[in-house]
């Protein structure tokens, strides 16, 4: 248990514009009218441009790099850089085998894509056609492409001295024997997802400049945590961080691709100090799909033991992540395979637990932290794992999890991997979705048959997300509190500052939603102005679900403190005492009178005569923080549901309908949340369905266009109908939990089990993501054949 | 991903555009709507010198009407096609089949002889074309030539035209009334390349039952004589009728090995032959392809 800060009540809301309102968004006036301003909006005089050479192969010894000789000017190589540290990000677990990635390659090429010489020019084509005549001498190492293979003796190594390619490994020890003996029911399979590369519109950029007044590198990039960025970059450098400065413009999506530190931006920085001129690197999307983005490939051995009713006696796993080539800064090569581990119990009571997870290096991208992390992939692997144990023992997937789950008066409840579940009715959240989408109907219509020969299933996957946790995974506390500075201006509007950053989801209105409750302001009188590290404080940043529990917990904070002053202000005024009065709807009153938060500005800035002289001199600024009392993460309750038409001739999947139900505590923003909820949905059916990047055995990306990497488009996306249960969390500040990765979560369980009830009759059951026309009718051709499994 | 550097030629006639691509020091590349060319000079994977831009040729965008063909102007789009700007003279396949091509960005721009020119076995054009019979009517410095769409691709991006040889026009046999057709593209997503592309066409009046099978990786496989493949005359209940054997037998002779792509051209072409035998001469729209 940490400690949350101490929060009075929420004050009266003006109209009902605070917390619970489904307020339109501030942001989308610019958003919706094209005029946000995003990186590559910005203009800079004398600005000069960026491409990377980037290896061609995925494991080599790099031996030379020719650069022409009227290029060399032009041209950076990691001798240029040797004053530039590595990057690296080093895991408190035990056992972790901490990696370096240098900016550029030094002298080992470890992935396709990686840096090898940074190229300047006046215009980008000029830049590419510079890289192009950079070529490289190389001698090919053998390619570690699968994290299966990859750990076996006699593979080949990615990084020297690391034992069996294997970062870290993760595991909860339960104790097996007596279980695995007597269970009457074992369930045994094994799975897996496929890489996938997250996807925002706008891929990452940056510019970087020297600012000869400041003293300062000034970097304007796309980043979902400006803070961290300096952090990272003073460090690599080997500058203090008062001489950086980061400001993130408009960010055209996040989803974790940036809440990193990359080697572009180290390089462009190195530059911008040296040059004189700014510079700049866009992202294109080749650079994005092949030599960056990628995340979310898992491996499950899976063992579920139960009794004949299905009810779980002990679960145990071996399980694997494809990691990639080096350990990404902040968040490590560990995180992904700790939140394995740690993660796939799920919403389930499971009395004896075992689990261990392998981050494996590979000659591939390095796996990076995508909207829900591991959670996805343990949703998945569960869910299907809930369902096959509940064809096994001959009962609805529904009734076994009823079976199962968490029940609503074990709350607070510790489950096997130690996670503390505070509140929620997670059996009410499945029976919701599952009314929504009238389980009995779908039956009848499946046993019914359809005319077009396709077949229904349904499918549901439940889980419990750890949303904004305060700890690493070894236990120890990440983040100690996260800050907001809020200001009365001196026409009595509210200026609020944090060190988060929006990336989309709605922060400028949500955060003054909260104000509104905590001030009584409206929010059109609220300006939340975030992305810089000189205007604000510090931030971990926009990750892990948190935003709303630690940075909307600093903004009630503040408010709540800024409240007391405009009393005490408000009270002088009004010639009384500040417990004589109160705070609503923007007003201070007495029962004499009132007046507005904008002659409480008026007279502590502009006419301070009207004052008595022992006013508080704090002001009417303040800067306040907050954590949550659980740090082990707020746990958020939801269920999936869904309806699908499988083609068995084309192995093609409609998605006929689909339900969510979310418990996120108490909403800010129910229209928010909603969008959040949809657009997370969106990418689950991506990877449930559509998103592979394939490599071949030499380590070449294979899905190098969107048109070979499928995303989702508005076709293939239903109307997700989205359900809402408030039970408020015991530990934050107003009881809101973290929702903003859920919906993300949900869709690969959801599908799977779906596509999975449509074709048990045919002996197919898909265990491998995504399910690809193409795989549902091999599936198919395997089980006529009477294949093996 | 921006381009290596190149000429750029926009003339305004034919003559003058075949001049332009027939100077072979030049690495010459025609370009109509640029929806295949320009991804692939920025990917750097195209790098041609010099880009001809043929969208400026009026002839190019003329469509004509004779007693028995339309011409259609190479640089029609498949807007153009989908939104009824160009006359249907094929029972509406046309359209049909335009209004399924990518995306309508895409569309806009994307043009006819453009697509048929880079021969990507998965695109519509080819197979739809071919299914009606049609001409493509070439020029170079030479002189012009026709060529059966059918006779068109070799290979996988490969074209029996020449370096300085255009696609002027399409010519597009007018269907009789009565004709029928049935046209499946199956694809992961809506807008992406097809991998199951199909379409049976039958036109009583002009004596002609035709099918043709895409997406195979290779040229499709254009069948002018369809009866011995579904077992005797177009007629009801086709698609129960069609011989597998038979059709297995031209996948072998074009080397489709991948059994899922085979398996994808039965089903294309067992659902455009159900299609066909079901609908009605003038219906054009509305059943799930």
């Amino acid at each position: 248990m940490g400690v949350g800060s101490e929060v009075s009540k929420v004050r009266d809301v003006p109209q009902g514009r605070g917390i619970g309102a489904r307020l339109a968004r501030k942001e989308d006036e610019r958003f919706l009218h094209g005029r946000g301003r995003y990186i590559a909006d910005l203009r800079f005089a004398n600005l000069r441009e960026v491409a990377f050479v980037r290896s061609p192969v995925a494991h080599a010894r790099l031996t030379r790099v020719h650069v022409p000789e009227h290029l060399r000017a032009s041209v950076f190589l990691a001798s240029d850089l040797s004053d530039v540290s590595p990057i690296r990000a080093v895991s408190p677990l035990p056992g972790f085998f901490p990696t370096e990635q240098p900016p550029l390659v030094v002298d080992r090429i470890r992935q396709v894509g990686e840096l090898v010489a940074m190229c300047v020019a006046d215009t980008r084509a000029e830049a590419e056609d510079i890289a192009a005549q950079v070529r490289l001498d190389y001698e090919e190492l053998p390619a570690v492409v699968d994290m299966l293979e990859a750990q076996q003796p006699g593979a080949a190594q990615v990084h020297d001295g690391m034992a069996n390619n294997v970062y870290v490994r993760v595991a909860f020890e339960g104790d097996m024997a007596d279980i695995a003996a007597n269970a009457p029911v074992r369930v045994r399979r094994q799975v897996r997802t496929s890489r996938q590369v997250m996807s925002p519109i706008e891929c990452r950029g940056f510019v970087a400049e020297w600012d000869t007044r400041t003293s300062q590198l000034v970097l304007h990039g796309a980043t979902q945590f400006p803070h961290v960025v300096r952090n990272g970059l003073a460090r690599v450098l080997g500058i203090p961080e008062l001489q950086i400065r980061v400001i993130s413009p408009d960010v055209g999506g996040g989803f974790g691709y940036k809440a990193i530190l990359g080697a572009e931006e180290v390089c462009l920085s190195w530059l911008a100090m040296r040059c004189g001129h700014p510079v700049r690197w866009l992202e294109d999307r080749r650079e994005q799909l092949v030599a960056n983005a990628n995340c979310r490939e898992h491996a499950y051995d899976m063992t579920a033991y139960a009794d004949a009713e299905g009810r779980l006696l002990g679960f145990e796993a071996e399980c694997a992540v494809d990691t990639g080539a080096y350990s990404a800064y902040p968040f490590t090569s560990a995180i992904e395979a700790s939140q394995v581990s740690a993660i796939l119990p799920g919403p389930y009571h499971i009395p004896a637990y075992r689990c261990s997870t392998a981050a494996i290096a590979t000659n591939k991208c390095p796996n990076l932290p995508y909207r829900g992390v591991a959670r996805p992939g343990c949703c998945f692997a569960m869910e299907v794992m809930i369902d096959a144990v509940a064809r096994t023992v001959g009962r609805t997937p529904e009734a076994v999890r009823y079976a199962n789950l968490v029940r609503p008066e074990q709350m607070p409840y510790d489950n096997a991997s130690d996670k503390h579940f505070d509140s929620g009715d997670y059996p009410a959240l499945l029976r919701m979705a599952l009314e929504a989408i009238d389980v009995e109907a779908v039956r009848a219509r499946q046993a019914a048959g359809e005319p077009d020969g396709r077949r229904i299933g349904i499918g549901m996957a439940i889980f419990s997300e750890q949303t904004a946790h305060g700890m690493t995974a070894d236990g120890t506390r990440r983040t100690l509190y996260e800050q907001a500075f809020a200001r009365i201006t001196p026409d009595g509007r509210l200026e609020v500052r944090v060190g988060i950053q929006t990336i989309g989801q709605g922060l400028e209105t949500t955060l003054a939603q909260v104000a509104c409750s905590y001030l009584g302001i409206d929010p059109d009188r609220v300006q939340v102005k975030l992305g810089d590290t000189e205007l604000s404080p510090y931030s971990s940043g926009a990750w892990g679900s948190r935003g709303m529990v630690w940075v909307g917990g600093a903004v009630a904070a503040a408010c709540d403190d800024l409240a007391s002053r405009v009393m005490a202000i408000g009270a002088a005024l009004l010639q009384t005492t500040p417990d004589q009065v109160t705070l609503a709807e923007g007003r201070v009153a007495s029962a004499a009178g009132s007046v507005s938060l904008e002659d409480i500005a008026r007279a502590y800035y502009l006419a301070p005569a009207d004052l008595p002289p022992d006013i508080d001199h704090h002001g009417l600024e303040v800067t306040s923080g907050h954590a949550p009392a659980c740090l082990t993460g707020i746990h958020t309750g939801s269920a999936h549901a869904c309806v699908v038409a499988v083609d068995p001739q084309t192995g093609q999947v409609e998605i006929l309908d689909y339900v969510v139900s979310e418990d996120a505590g108490v909403v800010v923003n129910p229209m928010v949340v909603d969008g959040q909820i949809i657009g997370g949905t969106a990418q689950g059916i991506g990877t449930a369905l559509f998103e592979e990047m394939p490599f071949s055995p030499e380590g070449q990306p294979l899905a190098t266009t969107l048109a070979d990497y499928l995303l989702p488009g508005s076709a293939e996306v239903p109307n997700v109908r989205v359900l809402h249960m408030e039970t408020p969390s015991p530990y934050t500040s107003f009881g809101q939990k973290g929702v903003g990765e859920g919906g993300a979560i949900g869709p690969g369980g959801a599908i799977a089990n779906a596509v999975n009830d449509a074709l048990a009759p045919l002996g197919v059951e898909m265990l491998k993501l995504p399910m690809t026309p193409r795989r549902i009718v091999e599936a198919l051709a395997a089980a006529r054949r009477g294949d093996a499994r | 991903m921006k381009p290596a550097v190149f000429d750029y030629a926009r003339p305004g006639t034919l003559v003058e555009a075949a001049r332009l691509l027939a100077d072979t020091g030049a690495g010459a590349k025609a370009m109509a709507g640029s929806q295949s060319l320009g991804p692939m000079m920025n990917l750097r994977l195209a790098r041609p010198g010099r880009v001809v831009d043929l969208t400026a040729i009026p002839a190019l965008r003329a469509v004509t009407r004779r007693a028995d063909a339309l011409v259609i102007g190479a640089c029609v789009t498949h807007a153009d096609i989908e939104d009824g700007r160009v006359e249907d003279v094929t029972a509406g396949l046309l359209p049909h089949v335009a209004g399924r091509i990518a995306y309508r960005a895409v569309r806009n721009r994307g043009t006819l002889g453009g697509s048929l020119a880079h021969a990507d076995p998965a695109a519509d054009w080819l197979t739809a074309l071919s299914l009606v019979g049609a001409v493509a009517e070439l020029r170079s410095p030479r002189g012009g030539r026709e060529v059966a769409v059918s006779e068109l691709m070799v290979a996988s991006f490969t074209t029996v035209l020449e370096p300085d040889e255009i696609i002027a026009a399409i010519r597009v046999p007018v269907a009789g009334a009565g004709a029928r057709w049935g046209w499946t593209k199956l694809s992961s997503k809506v807008g992406e390349f097809a991998h199951g592309l199909a379409g049976v066409f039958a036109d009583p009046g002009r004596g002609t039952f035709r099918a043709a099978i895409g997406a195979l990786d290779t040229a499709p496989i254009v069948i002018d004589d369809a009866a011995p493949l579904f077992g005797g005359p177009f007629g009801e209940r086709l698609d129960q009728r069609l011989d597998e054997a038979a059709l297995d037998r031209r996948l072998d002779e074009r080397d489709v090995v991948d059994d899922y792509v085979r398996a994808m051209a039965r089903v294309a072409l067992a659902r455009a032959a159900a299609q066909a035998s079901a609908r009605q001469a003038s219906a054009g729209e509305g059943e799930r392809a």
